[in-house]
Formats: C-alpha cells, structure tokens, sequence
C-alpha cells in the first residue's frame, strides 16, 4: 500500500452555540445572518486525519470536499488551515441542498476522482441529524465501515476503530478502503493558527459542480413543517420552605 | 434531535450558554477537566479548593476569613450609631412584610445565613452583620432609610457582593441593605435603545434581555453572572467594552437613587440630551452607596453587533503587545472592540487550575486578546485577515489563532476572563487595579515582582505567601491589574506592596483606582491620586447628603 490518500466531507451549518429560530412560514430554520460553521463533528474528522499523518503514518493527502453555497469556501479554508491539503467546493445552492443519499453518491463520484482509500466522515451533521451519508458512502462503495469512532489506528492497510457502545467499548478491525465516522470523544480539534491559515490561501481549492460528476441530485423528501419545541412554562419563586410546601400541594405533587 | 446533539457537543469542550447569542461567558463545568463553576455561584461564594483541588467544592468556611475589624484595629466602630435591637427588627418585619424579606439574626443565631452578606468575593473582609433587609421597592427603600437615619443606624447597601474592595460588605454591625429583590425591568424602547430597569437586576440578565432585541449592555465583566447592574453603575464599572462604548458616566441617562433622609431621588430620564443644572446622578455613579441607595437606572444600549471575531496571540515583549494595539487601532478601528493583555504566568495559572489546553503551542511572554465587532461579517472579515497578516509577517506578533466558531470564541475569552477566578485558587490574591501611562504599564510588575524575590516572599513551596506576580488589563483602557496570587494573607507581602505600589503610581500621575474603586482597600491611599481640595469638596458633598454619615461608613474617603 502507497498511503493513505483520505477524503474528509465538511459541512458549513448553523453555529452550534447559536439558538437556531424556526422561519416564519415554518418550513425551514433562519439562515440569513446567522453564525455558521464548521459542523463540529466534521472537525474531528478533519482533526484526526491530521494526527494520522502527524502520527508519520503514511499519509499521501488530505482532501477536504464540501457542497453548498459560495460561503462554503471559508469552512473550506479552515479545513486546510487545520492541515487538509487541498479543498474540493461543489456549488450547490442553498435551496438545493443535498439529501443525505445525494452527498453519499457524490462522495462515491469523488472517492473515484482522488483515488481516496479512507474517508472520515462526521457521523451526523447537527443541521439535519440524519446520521446517514457516511453508512449510504459505505453501502454504494462496497467498502467496510466503522461508525462512532472514539480511537482510531491505522497499521499497514489494517485500521482498527474503538467505538462507544451502550455499557462499553467494540473494537472493529477493517482493510482499506474504509469509512469511518467520528464521535465526541475522538479528540480534540485544534485552533487555526495564524500562519497556517495564511498557508491555507495559498492551498489549492478547486471547484466543481454536481454536472461535473455526471450527477443530477433530485429531491426525494419533502419537508412538511418545521416547529419550535412548545415554550417552556415559566416558574415560580417561593419565598421559603412554607411556600414551596403550599405550591407543591396546590400543584398536587405532595 | 438538534437539540440533544447540540448539547453533546458543547459537552465535548468547555461549554456554552444557549441564550445569550453573542459570547456568553460561563464556566459550567461540562467536561471532566474543566475545573471551575459557573461564575453565577463562584463569584457570591467565597472559593476555597476543596480536596481534589477543584476550585468549586464546598464554600470556604466563613471563620477563615478574618474579621476586617482585626484586619484593621484602627477602625473603630463610630459611638454615635445606635446599637440594633428587637424592636428595630420588628419595625422592619412589619415594613417590608415576606418572611424572606428579612435574615434575623439579632433575635436568633443566623450566622450561617448572614454569613454570605458579611464576607466579600475575596475572602479578604468580613463583617459583624446580624440584619440584612431586602427590599422590593423604591418606597421599601426610601422608608427603611428614613428609619435608619432617624434611629442612626448605619447601612451597607448591598448589590451582587462581588466588589474588589471591600465596599460591599459591613465592618462592624451595619445592617445590610441588598438590592437582589428589586430585579425587574422596567421599560426597554426598541427604536431609541434606552433601558430602564431596576438597580438589583443582575447583569447578565440585563445583557440576555437585550440580546433578545439586538441590543447589547455597554459594560461587560467577569462577574456578569453576579453582579446587579445597581453594583455596576455604583462603582462606576469598566470592564471589557469600556474600549468601545465608553464608561457609564457616559452611557447611564438616568437615576433613581434614594437619600438616607428617605428622599426618593426622581432623576430617571431617558433623555439623550438634558441641560437643566447641575447633573447630580453623576454623584452616584462611582458613589459607592455612600450618599445615596441606586433604586433604578436608566442607560443608553447599543445596538449589538452581529458579526464578533476573537484573535489570541502570543508575543515576544511588551513592547511588542504596545506595537499590536498600536496597529490594530490604525487598521481595525472602528471594529475594535477589545484589546486585552495577559501575561504569560496568568495564562499559565488558567491552564494549570482549569485544566484547559493553552490556545497556542509554545510559551510566550505576552499574550494579546483582540475582539471586533462589527455590522458586516465580510468587511470584518477582510479587515482583521489583512490585520493578522500584517501583524505576523512584521514580527509584531509570534503566533496566533482565530477562533473559528462561537465555542473558540468562548475558549479564547475564557483565558482572559477566567484569570480573576483562577487566582484565588491557592487562597487569596492582592489586588491593584491601576491606570498607568501604557509604556511603563507592565515596568511596574517587573518592579514588583524583584521586590517580593528580593524580600524572599515569592516561592514554590508553601513556605512562601506569594505564588507569583501577575499582571494582565484592559490594555485599550491603559488599565492595568497587578494581582499577587497569594498562599495566605500576610502582613509581610502587604508592607512590601503598599505604599510602594501607591507612590509608583503616582510618580507617574497614574490612578490607584481604575475601575475598582476606593471602598476600605483603597480609602486610606486616596491622597495618591486626588489632592487635598477635592477630597475637602467630597467630603462637603458627603456630609450635605449624609449628615448622619450612615451610609457605608469607614469607607470611600
Ligand atoms: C470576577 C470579577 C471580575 C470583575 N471584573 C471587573 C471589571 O472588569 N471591571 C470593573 O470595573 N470591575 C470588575 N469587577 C468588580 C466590580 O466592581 C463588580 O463586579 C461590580 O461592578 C459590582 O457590582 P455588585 O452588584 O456586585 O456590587 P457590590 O459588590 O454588591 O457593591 C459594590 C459597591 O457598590 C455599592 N452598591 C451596590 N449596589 C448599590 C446600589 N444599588 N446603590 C448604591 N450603592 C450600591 C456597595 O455598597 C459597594 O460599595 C469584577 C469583579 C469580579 C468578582
């Protein structure tokens, strides 16, 4: 095996410390002039195939890819400035975006184009929670995977993936190529630093579109609605035990 | 699902605060290596690190902390004040009604209760109270006072308790008069920006509330959590966005303050511009609640700036830190809205007491904190992207990072704002907070430091006081904080620091007080930065408001 050539899928979504707002049609969440970022599950993945070659494992390359609008570009940028190598945007409108399946079959064209034998994937993106693309990846590649990672170690072309399961840890080995998606506790993603997101201008960024695959990614699903959990009631301040007592009894919980 | 998901991942690093939009400043402790507790509980309670060395743990025991009466056996309680008694208690059962209203503890033992009204956020003084009043309103206030007054009982009145300088907490047996009861808002106009809200809201509250409207409190400080913006415009408050928005002499429109003769102080106007006479709400602004109790406030909010990006460098002097504000005055300008300036052994002690990785590899002398905040992410963008490039390829800075999304913003801000908190790990922290010209700010720590090696009071093992000699500020405002994480009090550290540091200061016409205030730290070394006229005219002022003197005795001046 010559090394490891990984693909690595960013997503640009809604800033997770941001309270994301329903529109007011209620088909869909606010997204103008909204903080985005990196999906943070996408910055593990990222993270780790950085480690990998900082690990001297042979890594040949690290190749970011994202689809979305334009702005994508800049999670693009953090990718590389992180230590991707280069970066992939494929133009796809916001009213257009991706399914889960579509991501997988252009990640599959993809795969093809950059000869890539390992791709780290996040294991869901926290905009749509589908939790599907890197299992549809595996599926229409044929290539094994591991979900969750929490470890991972790649020796020769034998990776194996330590994943958090209910009441403990699973340990799966897999040859390449491979799919493997991230967890929490896979690592901690670093900071972008000064001179490396300088470097990461001058990284090559190519861009692409869905045609450019021979793909034409049509909707399958609808989105009825979108709604807000119902307000939480708000409490009441007792001014000592007496009252907490007389208000535990008038809400019938003594 | 989005909503648990979101919430594991904040799990996965520090944390965050879902509600307030724009860098919320909590230390939860989420994961297992962050260390200290939410500044809401942290800053009210005296801090001790309990047997794991974590800074949360169970609050100190209050006897650890000595009585400022012995700290300060020339303070003498004033003979001319009325001792309490079971009927004063009983006037004010009667007046303010809810049991909770009053903590009793001249016809009971209620020590423990009264214990967190009698100690400060230092540990560092503490008083003898046996009453503490909380009033819910204006008229509350204004009749307690008059009662005081008539009986000669002196008060301390009492926001968030997180004062730097002792003013917030009795000496001997003043009652304690605390705002935490009068916590609403009153009136909020979206199109002029012009909140008016009680004294006892707690900042963070205000800050939360506004950022629902797009709108943004014009102070900022560690103790947002705690402090009631009452506290905040008492002591005249600077904090982390003085540099943009200016100081509250500027920003606070309005006044409702009552005298101790019970006079409710009408001055809570929402007017931008009003030149009819005398501007007396400045008298309270920085007061210190020495003439007067601030019932309400009336303040001009800016609109909250949608685009903020935060930078953390590390630099190789302090002449370089000068250099980088330098720049990026010239080339962020209008977007500046914070230049702060640690050095490397604070950052060193968030580190080591949090457990959080440091944001750069490598050590550096100096370390920077920029924020912008801006209208348009784009034009922001291009403009600190051509700043950071400027500043790395001239050697101005040595390394640097840029936080990516909200969380690293929050990371970053937690390695400034988490230095107070960390330093009273070991057991307690002297505290200077002192305006100095910026090109000998930091001359000043070295200075310090030299003296406390010579003095052999600085050093590793428990054997010495001190720990360190810190210095980090608001280095946009000139404002430097000069802080000696200490083992314990002692009386040795304090004769090397004072009055050294006091005649440093004002050798170079600096302020010992920059944004802290006087209270009992700062009263007896006032002459270092006011002549002896103007504290003639502040006293005329005191003693035409308070002729009693009841208002926060032993204080001030
Ligand atoms: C972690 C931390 C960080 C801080 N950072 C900064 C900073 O960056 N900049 C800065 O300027 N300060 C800072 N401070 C100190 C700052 O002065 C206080 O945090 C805050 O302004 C005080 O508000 P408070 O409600 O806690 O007031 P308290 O501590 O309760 O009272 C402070 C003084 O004001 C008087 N007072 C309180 N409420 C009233 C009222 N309603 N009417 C009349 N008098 C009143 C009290 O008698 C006392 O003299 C910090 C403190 C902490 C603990």
């Amino acid at each position: 095996m010559s090394g490891l050539r990984i693909l690595v899928p960013v997503k640009r979504v809604i800033d997770y410390a941001v309270k994301p707002r329903v529109n007011r049609t209620q088909t869909a969440v606010e997204t103008s002039s909204v903080k985005h970022s990196m999906n943070p599950f996408d910055e593990l993945s990222i993270e780790e195939a950085v480690r990998l070659r900082e690990r001297k494992i042979p890594v040949e390359s690290i190749t970011a890819i994202s689809a979305g609008p334009p702005k994508a570009q800049d999670i693009l940028r953090t990718a590389m400035a992180m230590g991707a190598d280069k970066g992939i945007h494929v133009a796809v409108d916001e009213q257009d975006a991706l399914e889960p399946l579509g991501v997988a079959k252009l990640l599959a064209k993809v795969v093809q184009g950059e000869k890539s034998n390992l791709v780290i994937l996040g294991k869901q993106s926290i905009d749509d929670d589908a939790g599907q693309t890197g299992q549809m990846l595996a599926g229409l590649l044929g290539w094994a995977q591991a979900t969750q990672a929490s470890k991972v170690s790649v020796e020769g072309d034998s990776v194996t993936v330590v994943r958090e399961v209910d009441g403990g840890v699973e340990t799966l080995r897999a040859a390449l190529p491979m799919v493997v998606t991230t967890d929490l506790r896979l690592n901690e993603p670093r900071y972008a630093s000064l001179p490396n997101i300088m470097k990461a201008k001058k990284k090559p960024l190519e861009k692409k579109k869905l045609a450019d695959y021979g793909l034409e990614l049509g909707a399958r699903l609808k989105t009825v609605r979108v709604t807000e959990p119902p307000p939480r009631k708000g409490g009441v301040k007792v001014d000592d035990v007496d009252g907490m007592i007389g208000k535990l009894k008038e809400l019938g919980a003594l | 699902m989005a909503t648990s998901c979101r919430f594991a991942a904040s799990l996965r690093r520090a944390s965050l605060n879902a509600r307030a939009p724009t860098r919320p400043r909590r230390f939860q402790p989420a994961a297992v290596h962050v260390r200290w507790t939410g500044s809401t509980s942290a800053t009210s309670e005296p801090h001790q690190p309990d047997d794991k060395e974590t800074v949360k743990g169970a609050p100190a025991p209050a006897k650890a902390i000595t009585f400022t009466s012995d700290t300060y056996p020339d303070i003498q309680r004033e003979p001319g004040f009325s001792k309490l008694t079971q009927e004063h208690v009983e006037h004010f059962r009667e007046l303010l009604g809810t049991e909770s209203a009053v903590v009793d503890g001249v016809s009971k033992d209620a020590s423990e209760d009264i214990e967190p009204f009698n100690s400060d956020w230092m540990r560092k003084y503490r008083g003898h109270a046996k009453l503490v009043l909380k009033p819910q309103s204006t008229e509350e206030v204004s009749q307690i006072l008059k009662f005081c007054n008539d009986n000669k009982l002196a008060v301390v009145p009492q926001g968030g308790n997180t004062g730097l300088v002792g003013g917030s907490v009795p000496v001997f047996d003043e009652i304690v008069i605390n705002l935490q009861k009068m916590d609403k808002i009153r009136s909020f106009d979206e199109v002029s920006g012009i909140l008016v809200a009680d004294a006892g809201v707690i900042l963070e509250v205000a800050d939360n509330f506004l950022a629902e409207k797009n709108h943004i409190f014009p102070l900022d400080l560690g103790a947002k959590g705690s402090c009631q913006i009452g506290g905040n415009v008492a002591t005249n408050a600077g904090g982390l966005r003085l540099l943009r928005y200016g100081s509250l002499h500027g920003n606070v429109l309005g006044i409702e303050a009552v005298l101790p003769d019970g006079t409710i102080l009408d001055d809570l106007s929402t007017l931008r511009k009003n030149n009819t006479g005398y501007d007396l709400k400045q008298l309270f602004i920085g007061g210190e609640g020495t003439i007067g109790i601030i019932t309400g406030i009336s303040i001009l909010t800016p609109q909250r700036s949608p685009a903020i990006n935060v930078a953390y460098f590390g630099l190789a002097s302090y002449e370089k830190t000068q250099q980088a504000f330098r720049e990026a005055k010239g080339q962020l300008s209008e977007i500046l809205s914070a230049f702060e300036l640690m050095d490397g052994n604070s950052q060193h002690i968030v580190n080591k007491v949090t457990g959080k990785k440091m944001p750069l590899e490598g050590d550096h002398p100096f370390y920077c904190l920029i924020e912008t905040s801006g209208s348009n992410t784009d034009h922001d963008s291009e403009k600190l992207q051509a700043f950071l490039e400027h500043v790395m390829e001239n050697d101005i800075v040595e390394d640097g990072v840029l936080a990516q999304d909200q969380t690293q913003i929050q990371e970053l801000w937690s390695f400034r704002e988490g230095i107070s908190e960390c330093l009273g790990h070991w057991g307690g922290v002297y505290k200077y907070d002192l305006s100095l010209p910026i090109a000998q700010m930091y001359d000043l720590v070295n200075d310090v430091r030299d003296r406390l090696t010579k003095a052999k009071l600085i050093g590793d093992d428990d054997s010495y006081p001190a720990l360190d000699v810190i210095g980090y500020g608001h280095m946009g405002d000139a404002n430097l904080h000069l802080n000696i994480p200490v083992r314990r009090y002692d009386k040795k550290v304090e004769k090397e620091l004072e009055p050294y540091v006091y005649e440093w200061v004002q050798s170079r016409k600096g302020s010992i007080s920059a944004e802290h205030g006087l209270g009992i730290a700062k009263k007896a070394y006032i002459g270092y930065s006011k002549s002896d006229s103007m504290i003639k005219l502040m006293k005329q002022i005191k003693g035409l408001y308070d002729p009693n003197g009841i208002m926060n005795p032993y204080k001030y001046m």
